[in-house]
């Protein structure tokens, strides 16, 4: 009862002026940016954090939330309409999406997205509220051999669970936890890596100057290069009766998708290095696994839209858990958020919930409100989006770039960090090119600065002893966990060789 | 994208043999009564990183990652022309920031991208170099407080301008 009484509360604030302008803002930028082809909830968080520095904190965070789930719901506009993912999370609504809008049903392919999107969220809101508390409150009880623990086990979810190439990956985790030491040693004070000798070092490299250069600038550099071919665009008809008509078709075919995307792609979010894109192509693939229609999968199934919608909605929400309870975003998006979060005084964690309540419960009330306003200006600004679709690249991209450059500065008020900037964003296009991954750098730049110290006291609790992190009798559990993770891909290689060894030449 | 492969892996290798280096101008050992040295996690996390770039070497040798066995080239002509049309010109906007100040460079890289780089029509491209700038200007000075770089002192007329609106 008491966590209702809090939820109610957390309604009422996110419902005050300021924060619902925030919401509606947010929703219908994110809605936007998750529509344009190569722009994902990531890259509009990552650019428009800046800016937030003219409201509140709690209004800031939900803003930013918000634009997390406009996001997700707009991936899928581009995805049906123009055939290219809106971002990575929307992938899999491509598959079927596109075929059902060739079809001409495109109207039907849109409200599906967007009900099983809403659908995916209150699922996710419910086991958000559910599980929130519960997590945070056993979390009061670690220290810091705990909190490293559970850092390791960030970093090796990438590793174990990640799919990319793995020495690539740890060398992004290393190299995003060496960029967050730099500038000073945090325990004795003394000045730590300044590169070339050039003191603009001194000051540390921020984590908003790495997330802008590589979700700012490489990217749209990426998409630059990558976008060269013409793009058609489907205009669907949408009426009010057709809308209605497509809503009761979608609970009919899509009610299956729906269910398993919402409850698959929370728990697939909340771990880290997961989140919303392994989130939506797992619950595809579990919807055409148990569907009694399987071959309809790839030609215009309303599941196989349904299913990816609700699970990268869920997954959003999902991976906000162990950030707010823990401290450890669940994804590239909440790792900005949770950086977000430090400027602005607020230390994500268990103290969260006891410290900060009634920011806490705004921000998860805001959740509820943002899911409804989400669903309602996506249905009623579809034509508008489509019409925004087909602005030239050649208008978009020059805005981001400033939008980048500005806001970074606005944020850091240095033009030595602006050149960093444009430096990270060249070097994480050439990096991409080689299939580097660029999300556990950032994710390491934002969780260094705790992983480090809590190392270090954890050592000298133990007078050295590495041991620490495996006799506790939560730490230790984690920490074979990660290593687990870690040495998995060892495991497999070594299989597979011994397998080909014994193979008859 | 098979020899840029290798070329970048040692390039990140050299870096981390430089990060090593620099990281042991604090200690990298345990230092007893204090913990951990402060160069000993960046000194470790250099040599995983040093490590890493061994395997990707050892993984390009064996052919096994998809750069490795591409023949295509890192960027084709469409490629390098955008990069340095694209690229140079951001180079070139942060450039001109201390010279003609934020305003003046956002104004003259969005007429550079909209008229030269995307062939848009004057008048638009003109329209968006010139009111951009003016509303950012209000966003930032106006509504954030947030004062940018105003450049060289040429540009004080204008800004007094401006500034004249706003105060």
């Amino acid at each position: 009862m008491e966590v209702l009484s809090l939820l109610g509360d957390g309604m009422l604030l996110s419902l005050q002026p300021l924060n619902l302008v925030m919401i509606l803002l947010g929703v219908t930028v994110g809605l936007f940016i998750g529509a344009m082809p190569g722009l994902g909830s990531v890259n509009g968080v990552a650019i428009l954090l800046p800016v937030t520095f003219l409201v509140p904190p709690g209004s800031a965070i939900i803003f930013l939330a918000a634009i997390y789930y406009g996001a997700m719901y707009g991936g899928a506009v581009s995805s049906i309409t123009l055939g290219i993912p809106g971002a990575s999370t929307a992938v899999a609504t491509t598959f079927d999406g596109r075929p059902l809008a060739r079809q001409g049903r495109a109207s039907l392919a849109l409200v599906t997205a967007a009900i099983a999107s809403f659908v995916g969220g209150t699922v996710a809101n419910v086991l958000f509220t559910l599980f929130a508390p519960i997590l945070a409150s056993v979390a009061l009880s670690f220290g810091p051999p705990e909190v490293f623990a559970l850092m390791l086990l960030a970093f090796a979810t990438f590793v174990g669970l990640g799919g990319d190439d793995i020495p690539k990956t740890i060398l992004s985790i290393c190299l995003g936890l060496v960029l967050g030491a730099v500038g000073f040693d945090q325990i004795s004070g003394a000045p730590r890596l300044v590169l070339f000798e050039y003191n603009g070092f001194l000051q540390g490299i921020g984590f908003l100057v790495l997330a802008i250069g590589v979700y700012g600038i490489g990217e749209m550099l990426w998409t630059i290069d990558q976008t060269r071919g013409e793009v058609t665009a489907t205009t669907p008809k949408m009426t009010i009766k057709g809308m209605a008509a497509d809503t009761k078709e979608m609970v009919q075919r899509g009610w299956k998708g729906t269910m398993i995307g919402s409850f698959l792609g929370f728990f697939v979010g909340i771990l880290p290095a997961a989140g919303a894109t392994p989130g939506s192509l797992m619950s595809y693939g579990v919807a055409k696994m148990v569907s009694r229609n399987p071959a309809e999968f790839g030609k215009g199934s309303v599941d196989g839209v349904a299913a990816p919608e609700a699970a990268n909605n869920s997954a959003s929400t999902g991976s906000m858990l162990p950030m707010l309870t823990l401290g450890i975003p669940g994804s590239p998006t909440t790792a900005i958020l949770l950086g977000g979060m430090v400027i602005w005084g607020l230390v994500p964690g268990p103290r969260l919930f006891v410290d900060e309540q009634e920011f806490v419960w705004g921000l998860i009330g805001s959740f509820y409100i943002s899911n409804v306003a989400a669903l309602l200006i996506n249905l009623a600004f579809i034509p508008v989006f489509i019409w925004m679709l087909r602005m030239p690249f050649t208008i978009l991209a020059p805005v981001i770039f400033v939008l980048s450059i500005v806001g970074g500065y606005a944020a850091t008020r240095d033009m030595f960090d602006i050149w960093l900037m444009v430096g990270f964003g060249l070097g994480a296009f050439f990096l991409r090119k080689f299939e580097y991954p660029l999300a556990p750098a950032v994710l390491a730049i934002v969780l260094g600065p705790i992983a480090e110290p809590t190392l270090r006291q954890s050592l000298l609790l133990s007078s050295g002893d590495p041991s620490i992190f495996f006799t506790r009798p939560v730490a230790g559990p984690i920490t074979i966990a990660a290593l687990i993770l870690i040495f998995l891909p060892a495991f497999n290689f070594l299989r597979r060789m011994r397998k080909n060894s014994k193979k008859p030449a | 994208m098979r020899v840029g492969e290798i070329v970048t892996a040692g390039f990140l290798a050299l870096f981390s043999i430089y990060l090593m280096w620099k990281s042991t101008e604090l200690p990298i050992g345990y230092i007893s009564g204090t913990g951990p040295g402060g160069g000993a996690w960046p000194f470790w996390l250099s040599a995983i990183m040093l490590i890493c770039c061994g395997t990707i070497a050892f993984n390009w040798w064996r052919g096994t990652s998809p750069p490795s066995q591409s023949d295509e080239p890192v960027l084709d002509s469409h490629g390098w022309r955008s990069l340095l049309f694209v690229g140079g010109g951001i180079i070139g906007f942060v450039a001109l920031v201390s010279i003609i100040s934020m305003y003046g460079a956002i104004a003259v890289f969005l007429f550079y991208y909209t008229w030269f780089l995307g062939r848009h029509g004057l008048f638009l491209s003109l329209s968006m170099a010139l009111i951009s700038p003016v509303a950012l200007f209000f966003f930032f000075e106006g509504a954030m407080r947030i004062t940018m770089p105003s450049g060289l002192p040429f540009t004080d007329p204008v800004f007094n301008v401006l500034y004249d609106i706003i105060y």
